[in-house]
């Protein structure tokens, strides 16, 4: 059986609240069988207004809204089956975990034995059996956390929702359970859309990355596309760090242009978004494909001075003024033959056009 | 005893130098505790524990007649008594007459049996005339009643120091002449019914109370601040208004020509020479108590229901409850502690309600604390009133005692 690549489709949908302000602009998002979606983008940017729109809390001012090809505008939350982890885990906390995890299957009328096994199941999916009888504020963060998602798995729905899950862990714990959730999705085979705001997160956990703002998706594809290949600034700033020019496309010849920037240099660089001559353009390089005296040739190789050296562990951070920009970063991996790095040094800097993307200007 | 001593540095054993350390700390707490601890010995220990000692002293007669108690010790009383129970009287009589302070024996001793009180008013009248010796005879002379054995038991019975007959009396029940317990006479049995109507209109108000509060507590608590606001100061303006006022202003609605019944009579639901009562009876007094209690209900449920966030009941929806279930699985045990909170305490309040009652209840309508305070005023049996007191202080605790078997005190929550 083949998957249903358009297990959920947002169609044209728009979202205000006050009939003054779009908060979700045009929507259109397609999201295959199986697949771990997350929805990423700073805050207020629309992304949980599309999980509430999908989840049945929020309705569409405009547009569609599919489920597995059935429209789901007129169903309500509790008819859609709709799995969902909420942000503060939401757990019923005058019920035991069992009743917790058992609440679905109840109003369901599953009978007590199957529901016993189901429940069994969903918490040693979490690896939390022997825990039926606690009370969740009995429970550590990370347990409780996890009853939420048994809870939300235990009734095998199609697709699960997880609102910023993690929010609340401290970092270790939240690393642990994206491992976990990940490792789960990966064993049932449920669909997951997935929202937050912390793109380390997005990247480890997703098949595709939705990146939110302003209301509208600014780009949908892998993780690795998502960081390799910004299709805008926005993007190129909002997923990991990211080094900038402004300048003017003076010559494009292929797929390589010459960049005029604003300090009169002219480098070379890949157009993506600006294309024709004289367009302005924000010029984005990733700061670990520039070298520092690059051994092979590269195309572009300019001189700069270190501003500030700040040591990392595994590696150390450089700012350098370079071509004008004073907060072009460099990443030094920490390795035996470190080089003579000092503040106020001029160093030699090399990068490859490919690599420098001349996007839309800020 | 092996247990080493544990030092602090300067060799003094460590739990004597933190009682030091802390020592200062508590005579400060203590010392600001004082002003309030002082106002409630004062205002609220001494009254109650005075108006317990109030409710079962009984004293008095036996204080005024002390020569007579004294000489009664000695009789069986089945007999008339012998001559020193007379020569006591006499003796006692005539200093409360020269001190003219007979009135209070005579209105205690007639509540004990009606004719006390021509009997000892007739008595202290032609005492000075009494000659020496004899005085059983004297007496009998005086009024016959001095020779009826009845009259003498019942002035015997009045000797114990303590006595509950005002709690009998509270419950319907009084002592026959030989100290039985038994029912009051037909036609004075009101303190049953009296009590009953009290508990019944405090469960009511209760309920009545809850079922408007709620809905209103939970809008309170979803709505977005400033529409929450305002709707809270309409809740807490009666608060802000004096209790006469507004008991005054049901008086002005609910009267036979107010608005209410113009309403009543404009639907054509009553004819216009037929209009209902609505006041000076019991549906007056559920009205204007659930109105005026409103806001005790309405408060601990908002701040309980403030504190249930609202994505469990998006929880509860988004695992396949409908909206009815989620509300009673869900929610509706969580408001549990705030119902309980809401409920004791307008039941309490009702329980003992006094100025509503008295104005709009009229006589069916009207509840034990207004016949507490008609004996307090009008017929100063204070023994009684604080008998009745008592009775309803021991109910409220009973309640609470309930309630906290039932709910657990500690799942309460006021705000």
């Amino acid at each position: 059986m083949s998957k249903n690549k358009e297990f959920v489709k947002f169609e044209n949908v728009d979202k205000s609240y006050d009939g003054k302000q779009l908060v979700v602009k045009g929507l259109n998002l397609d999201i295959e069988e199986g697949e771990f979606v997350t929805m990423l983008g700073p805050s207020g940017s629309g992304k949980t207004t599309c999980l509430m729109m999908l989840a049945g809390f929020e309705t569409p001012t405009n547009g569609q809204i599919y489920l597995d090809n059935k429209v789901i505008s007129d169903i309500p939350p509790h008819k859609r089956g709709i799995g969902m982890v909420f942000q503060n885990y939401a757990l019923f906390p005058h019920m035991t975990v069992y009743e917790n995890l058992a609440f679905p299957l109840r109003v369901r009328k599953i009978p007590k034995d199957e529901a016993d096994k189901k429940v069994d199941k969903a918490l040693s999916m979490v690896s939390l059996q022997g825990f039926e009888a606690r009370m969740p504020m009995q429970l550590s963060g990370g347990q409780q956390q996890r009853v939420a998602v048994a809870r939300s798995l235990v009734f095998d729905p199609q697709l699960v929702l997880m609102d910023e899950p993690l929010g609340a862990l401290d970092k270790n714990l939240r690393e642990s359970m994206q491992y976990e959730i990940k490792h789960i999705h990966e064993n049932i085979g449920v669909t997951v859309v997935y929202v937050t705001h912390d793109q380390t997160e997005a990247l480890t956990m997703s098949n595709r990355i939705a990146v939110f703002n302003d209301g509208k998706v600014q780009q949908l594809s892998s993780p690795d596309a998502l960081y390799e290949k910004p299709v805008n600034s926005f993007v190129a700033e909002f997923i990991g760090e990211n080094n900038t020019f402004g300048g003017e496309i003076s010559e494009v010849s292929g797929d390589k242009c010459k960049v005029k920037l604003n300090s009169g240099t002219e480098i070379l660089a890949n157009p993506i978004v600006a294309k024709t001559k004289g367009e302005k353009t924000t010029v984005s390089l990733r700061p670990e494909r520039a070298l520092i005296d690059p051994e092979t040739k590269m195309d572009n190789n300019y001189k700069g001075n270190i501003e500030e050296v700040i040591y990392h562990g595994d590696h150390t951070r450089l700012r350098v003024d370079l071509l004008g920009n004073k907060n072009f970063i460099l990443k030094v991996p920490n390795s035996s033959n470190r080089m003579d790095i000092k503040e106020g040094k001029e160093i030699n800097i090399g990068w490859n056009s490919i690599d420098c993307r001349a996007l839309d200007p800020k | 005893m092996s247990q080493e001593q544990i030092l602090s540095s300067d060799g003094i054993p460590l739990q004597e130098s933190l009682k030091k350390a802390e020592r200062k700390n508590k005579l400060k707490a203590l010392f600001l505790v004082a002003p309030l601890f002082l106002f409630i010995l004062i205002i609220y220990i001494f009254p109650i524990g005075d108006m317990l000692f109030r409710s079962v002293d009984d004293r008095m007669i036996t204080k005024m007649l002390p020569k007579t108690f004294i000489a009664m010790e000695k009789w069986d009383g089945k007999d008339l008594p012998e001559e020193p129970v007379y020569e006591g009287l006499y003796e006692d009589l005539s200093l409360l007459k020269k001190n003219k302070t007979f009135g209070k024996i005579i209105a205690r001793l007639n509540y004990e049996k009606s004719g006390f009180s021509s009997l000892i008013k007739k008595t202290i009248r032609k005492i000075d005339k009494l000659e020496e010796g004899n005085y059983k005879e004297q007496f009998i002379k005086i009024h016959k009643r001095w020779g009826q054995s009845e009259y003498l038991v019942a002035l015997k019975n009045t000797a114990p120091n303590w006595s509950y007959a005002k709690y009998l009396k509270g419950v319907d029940l009084k002592f026959d002449e030989s100290r039985n317990i038994i029912q009051q006479d037909e036609d004075r049995r009101i303190y049953k019914t009296l009590w009953l109507r009290t508990i019944n209109v405090a469960f009511w108000v209760t309920i009545f109370c809850f079922i408007l509060a709620y809905p209103i507590a939970h809008l309170l608590a979803t709505l977005p601040m400033k529409y929450s606001n305002l709707l809270m100061i309409c809740v807490l303006l009666p608060f802000w208004t004096s209790l006469l006022v507004r008991t005054s202003s049901w008086m002005v609605l609910l009267q036979q020509q107010g608005p209410i019944n113009d309403l009543i009579v404009w639907l054509g639901w009553a004819a216009d020479d037929n209009r209902p009562e609505l006041m000076y009876n019991v549906i007056g007094t559920f009205v204007a108590m659930t109105q005026i209690l409103l806001p005790f209900m309405v408060l601990p449920l908002y701040s309980v229901m403030k504190t249930i966030s609202p994505s469990l009941m998006r929880a509860g929806k988004s695992l396949g409850g409908t909206p009815l279930v989620s509300f009673f699985k869900i929610y509706f045990p969580l408001t549990i502690p705030g119902i309980g909170a809401g409920s004791l305490l307008v039941f309490i309040l009702a329980i003992g309600y006094y100025i509503t009652p008295a104005l709009v209840g009229g006589a069916s309508g009207s509840l034990i604390s207004n016949n507490i305070a008609y004996h307090m005023k009008s017929s100063l049996d204070w023994a009684f009133a604080s008998a009745l007191g008592t009775m309803l202080l021991v109910g409220v605790l009973a309640i609470y005692w309930v309630y906290n078997k039932l709910v657990g005190i500690d799942n309460i929550k006021l705000g």
